[in-house]
């Protein structure tokens, strides 16, 4: 089996046009293996950059240089000079992504949010709802939220939602971007239920963890990011 | 991966005498995807999708169409009968007015109908029947068929216009500013609309927009512009999160946090 996800001498800055074109630099040489069935954290403190590594292995923020390698249909694709359509089946079929925040579409019930991944990839709206309907039920969100759209849920509601959005598909990688920081205790532990299941699952998995307890649970190691702390004349 | 691209454009330039209306601008659009043009006003949006849609001619640059029997052809080479039965049938164009787009003269229903007239359906029952079930679509009570657009709200004869072009099954759709005359609300309701029913249908749409949030919320990819120019092109998530050019950057910048 191969490696699900391979992160290689991946470098990334950002250049403020609007502030006089400085450069920011992020971080440069992110080079790193994800295997099927671990879970690893990116750690080091805010402001470091592990949020920026997520989104550009999701494809949402470019890279500047390097090679992110993904399986897709059998072959071996670089994500970071892939195509936009590439890049969309991409996240369709092989890399999942729970972001902090739920962006909200007006109108659109929860459980629909919740099934739509299940949708994009062909299965039927009925097995689709009731997938997302279980997901809702585990992460105990009030069966009566479930055909209102997420707008006015609280920060946890919504965080559930973006949850249970995730975990719904068998996606080989799913990145996670401190999904349980606006859950109690009780939530947080069937995140990491629901976090061990995939591991034994095969998924691979890489997540953000603020929370150390969540971290020391679902954690087989941890990267470093701040060895990839990028300078100004590396980068 | 192996399906073939529906809409192919190449080189595409427009002068309106020494000014230039867009410039050298090509790209493909593949069936299911949704395109949207961004930019300020007077930035060529409006100029290429005309071109595009062959409703005006560019300067230089060709637009490839596949039809349905999976041929490749250049708009520009095609009859002009073809090519209007083309934007009859196979394209749908929502103009950001709908008093240019509908007939307002004449019932809803018939606004719906006529298109199907137009690729030869001739039976009165199951014309105003398909009507009447994409008003429902549309969120029109059925009851306002046999009302005329005039007596419509500015969202109403919005989502009527939106049924006169889906009916007919179209498989790309313009669409200019869809949602720039109405009120938030009407908007919101407008957007979730024709979001499902892209979804629904597998419609490939250009959709130009100068709202960022429009363009989120509909596109899979867009193009940013600029005095004729696509400044930026690709994934509409990566272009609004990490955007590259200064002028995107201000656009990005100065959407009102809500």
């Amino acid at each position: 089996m191969p490696t699900p996800l391979v992160v290689s001498e991946v470098a990334k800055s950002f250049t403020m046009h609007l502030r006089d074109g400085i450069r920011l630099p992020v971080v440069s040489n992110v080079t790193f293996a994800l295997s099927a069935g671990e879970c690893a954290v990116l750690g080091g403190p805010s402001g470091i950059g592990k949020s920026s590594i997520l989104k550009m292995l999701y494809g949402n923020y470019s890279v500047d240089a390097g090679q992110v390698l993904v399986t897709h249909d059998g072959r071996t694709v670089d994500l970071a000079s892939a195509d936009p359509r590439e890049v969309l089946t991409i996240r369709r079929d092989v890399i999942g992504y729970v972001s902090q925040f739920l962006r909200t579409v007006p109108r659109v019930a929860a459980v629909d949010v919740v099934a739509e991944p299940l949708l994009s990839q062909g299965i039927e709206q009925s097995e689709a709802r009731r997938r997302a309907e279980k997901l809702l039920d585990q992460l105990n969100l009030p069966e009566k939220l479930w055909s209102l759209p997420p707008a006015t849920f609280s920060g946890g509601e919504q965080q559930r939602v973006n949850i249970a959005r995730g975990f719904i598909t068998s996606h080989p990688v799913l990145l996670l971007d401190e999904p349980t920081a606006s859950l109690d205790a009780a939530n947080r532990a069937v995140v990491v239920e629901l976090i061990r299941s995939k591991k034994a699952t095969g998924t691979a998995l890489l997540g953000i963890f603020h929370d150390s307890d969540v971290r020391d649970e679902v954690a087989d190691r941890i990267i470093d990011v701040s060895t990839f702390r990028a300078t100004l004349d590396a980068a | 991966m192996s399906e073939q691209s529906l809409l192919c454009v190449g080189g595409v330039t427009k002068c309106y005498g020494d000014r230039i209306g867009c410039r050298d601008v090509s790209f493909e659009l593949w069936p299911g995807e949704v395109l949207a043009v961004v930019g300020e006003s007077g930035s060529g949006k409006t100029t290429l999708l005309n071109c595009i849609s062959t409703r005006m001619m560019p300067t230089t640059g060709t637009v490839e169409y596949r039809m349905r029997d999976g041929s490749m052809r250049n708009l520009f080479e095609m009859g002009e009968a073809e090519r209007r039965f083309l934007m009859r049938t196979d394209w749908g164009f929502v103009h950001q007015d709908p008093a240019d787009g509908l007939r307002m003269t004449v019932s809803a229903g018939a606004n719906v109908g006529e298109r199907l007239m137009a690729v030869g359906d001739r039976h009165y029952g199951r014309i105003r029947q398909t009507a009447t079930d994409w008003l429902g679509r549309v969120e029109i009570d059925e009851d306002r068929i046999d009302d005329q657009p005039r007596a419509f709200s500015g969202g109403m004869r919005q989502r009527l216009q939106i049924a006169r072009n889906l009916v007919t099954g179209p498989r790309l759709v313009f669409m200019d500013e869809p949602t720039g005359g109405l009120d938030v609300s009407v908007q919101a309701r407008l957007l979730d609309l024709v979001r499902g029913l892209v979804n629904d249908l597998g419609l490939a749409a250009i959709v130009v927009t100068h709202d960022l949030a429009v363009a989120r919320l509909l596109s899979h990819h867009m193009m940013v512009m600029k005095d004729g120019q696509v400044i930026e092109h690709g994934l509409t998530d990566r272009v609004l999160d990490d955007p590259h050019e200064p002028y995107t950057q201000l656009l990005v910048s100065s959407i009102l946090q809500v």
